[in-house]
């Protein structure tokens, strides 16, 4: 690029991700001087149609938020009003809701790696275009995310907003038998996401590095689907009900998504490579050496290598799963009961784009009075945008068509949710 | 032979359910053997489909044409026009879907779209009455068609019309 000329990179609809989405890169005399990702899908105010709802509603109205990981709103939401009314699940039951948390990642993290992110990779326009000369790539995805929505319907009813979860556990719980029906596909599952692992470890990634600190849940013991600490890359660990001082959300003017930032202004990642990051030790040996043997192994900060991560995930969520299936044995009762009392409850879930941050408020009488969601793709606003900064400032000598298509990526990279992002801040008017 | 009928669309977003409407009324003209599905997105259609030899999907759609006109387009052999785009809120649309399909070798014997002109695909309203006045006509065309194909017998495996 001449210097001293002016340049603007304008997608004005993101393909490829989920949602309704743009993006503006600014540059001056060749230095990048604005980077926007606006999110124009009109908010959706799910946390005002909360108030005044009964708190065993919650469940069922946030699984409407997103159709591709309804079971993570689903999951956070109950999580946060059995802690308003100090209820614990029992084992079984917490069992059977990360064995369904599995098919998600699967369903999820299939549908992101072989349909919307490997044709970047392999230069194609579209997954249609790629399965031109890709067939059985994109049919092993394909089968990976049926196995997915198998084990979400097998177990929650259905795999697009499921039916059978409830504060307190679930309507129904299935016999032994009935789940041993999902260890045949489960173990094929198995098989293909380590070709999946082996495939995508081929791909030509860009030499980039993000600076960002990672936040995670983290688990002494498991790899973090459903319960841990907060945790991030810089030394953070916090208890769930504490996420609010630490964590703030602003309103920028160019998008209908909240941005989250930590307390002191800066922006932070969550997703796949910040659970890797925190949680490698939390990994089945066999998946830790096959992440070695790839040639990737954390600190791992570069964000085009996701790819690789999801691919393990899916390999994780296909073995944890099948432990699952095996140690099934279903409790006498489907749930715990649960009494409303007046208090704030919290929770938070891995899902399969990052932490999902619920708090409510309720009443004795079971009325929430207050609800806040955190959604993964807002929180990793910030650092998409602090990543095509840094990618337009050291690519600006590509050609701009391939310098738009790359600034894309970027955004792909995160697999961003842009329907659950758009969501409303609250106006106060202060006349003080 | 077996044949499928569906409808694709949200019921929430104004006339884009344009085509759970023509799947319904179409069902009531049908043999009960004529499975008739309705779905919200096309991402699910190749297993949808799979083991069905004729397969009709409804779908909104954005052509040029008046609000309520009615296109049917047998994409056995051709992708979609690109002169008309079915309307999608997520993920892959239904153009997509198809050319999935053919590349993987998954589409049925018969694969026949039928589209609707749309007037407002707003969130939250109903059908606009001019698409309204076209679920009908889709509806008549639709099973008259497949009427017609099931009284053929055996000569129904040539995808011409």
């Amino acid at each position: 690029m001449r210097p001293g000329r002016t340049r603007t990179i304008k997608v004005d609809a993101l393909a490829r991700v989920e949602g309704e989405g743009a993006l503006r890169v600014r540059v001056r005399a060749g230095r990048v001087e604005e980077v926007q990702l606006r999110i124009y899908e009109p908010p959706r105010f799910f946390e005002a149609l909360l108030r005044g709802r009964d708190f065993r509603e919650a469940v069922d109205i946030v699984a409407r938020i997103c159709g591709i990981c309804p079971w993570a709103y689903q999951m956070s939401a109950a999580q946060a009003m059995e802690d308003a009314c100090g209820v614990e699940v029992s084992a079984p039951l917490r069992a059977l809701r990360r064995l369904v948390y599995c098919g998600e990642w699967i369903e999820s993290h299939a549908l992101h790696v072989y349909l919307l992110h490997a044709p970047d990779f392999l230069g194609y326009d579209s997954a249609v275009d790629m399965a031109r000369d890709h067939p059985e790539a994109v049919q092993r995805g394909l089968e990976l995310k049926k196995v997915g929505n198998l084990v979400m319907s097998h177990v929650a009813g259905r795999s697009v907003h499921p039916v059978n979860a409830r504060v307190g556990g679930f309507y129904r719980v299935p016999g032994r038998e009935e789940l041993r029906d999902l260890v045949g596909p489960l173990r094929r599952a198995r098989d293909l996401a380590v070709e999946t692992v082996r495939w995508v470890s081929t791909f030509p990634f860009p030499d980039f590095e993000q600076q960002v600190p990672y936040v995670a849940l983290r688990h002494p013991t498991e790899y973090p689907i459903l319960e841990g600490k907060i945790a991030s890359t810089d030394g953070l660990e916090i208890e769930v009900q504490d996420y609010d001082r630490h964590f703030v959300e602003v309103q920028v003017p160019h998008s209908n998504a909240l941005h989250s930032l930590t307390r002191d202004g800066r922006p932070y990642g969550v997703g796949p490579l910040a659970r890797f990051n925190l949680n490698f030790p939390g990994l089945p040996e066999a998946l830790q050496s096959l992440a070695r043997e790839v040639g990737t192994i954390p600190p791992c900060r570069n964000p085009f290598r996701s790819i690789v991560v999801r691919s393990l995930e899916m390999v994780y969520a296909c073995e944890e799963a099948l432990r699952l299936v095996e140690a099934w044995e279903p409790p006498a009762e489907p749930a715990v009961p649960v009494v409303p009392r007046e208090a704030t409850g919290y929770g938070c879930t891995e899902a399969p784009r990052g932490i999902l941050y619920h708090r409510y408020r309720i009443g004795a009488d079971g009325i929430i009075q207050e609800a806040r969601i955190v959604p993964p793709t807002s929180q990793n606003q910030r650092p998409m945008e602090e990543d095509l900064r840094a990618f337009v400032q050291g690519h600006l000598d590509l050609p701009r068509d391939e310098l738009t298509w790359r600034c894309e990526q970027v955004v792909r990279n995160y697999d961003p949710c842009i329907s659950c992002a758009t969501h409303f801040l609250r106006l106060e008017v202060d006349e003080g | 032979m077996k044949v499928l009928v569906v409808g694709v669309g949200n019921r929430d977003r104004g006339d884009d359910a344009v085509g759970l409407h023509v799947a319904e009324a179409a069902r009531a003209a049908l043999p009960e053997n004529v499975a008739v599905r309705q779905v919200t997105a096309p991402v699910g259609l190749l297993e949808l489909w799979e083991g069905y030899d004729a397969v009709y999907v409804v779908d909104a759609a954005m052509g040029g044409g008046a609000p309520g006109t009615v296109y049917r387009l047998d994409v056995t052999e051709v992708p979609l026009p690109a002169s008309v785009r079915t309307v999608s809120t997520h993920g892959l649309g239904l153009a997509q879907v198809v050319e999935l399909g053919r590349s993987l070798g998954r589409l049925p014997r018969r694969l026949v779209v039928y589209g609707v002109e749309v007037a407002a695909v707003d969130l939250g309203f109903a059908l606009t009455s001019a698409v309204r006045a076209g679920v009908e006509r889709a509806a008549r065309q639709l099973s008259s068609e497949i009427l017609e194909i099931l009284g053929e017998g055996r000569e129904c495996t040539s995808t011409g019309s």
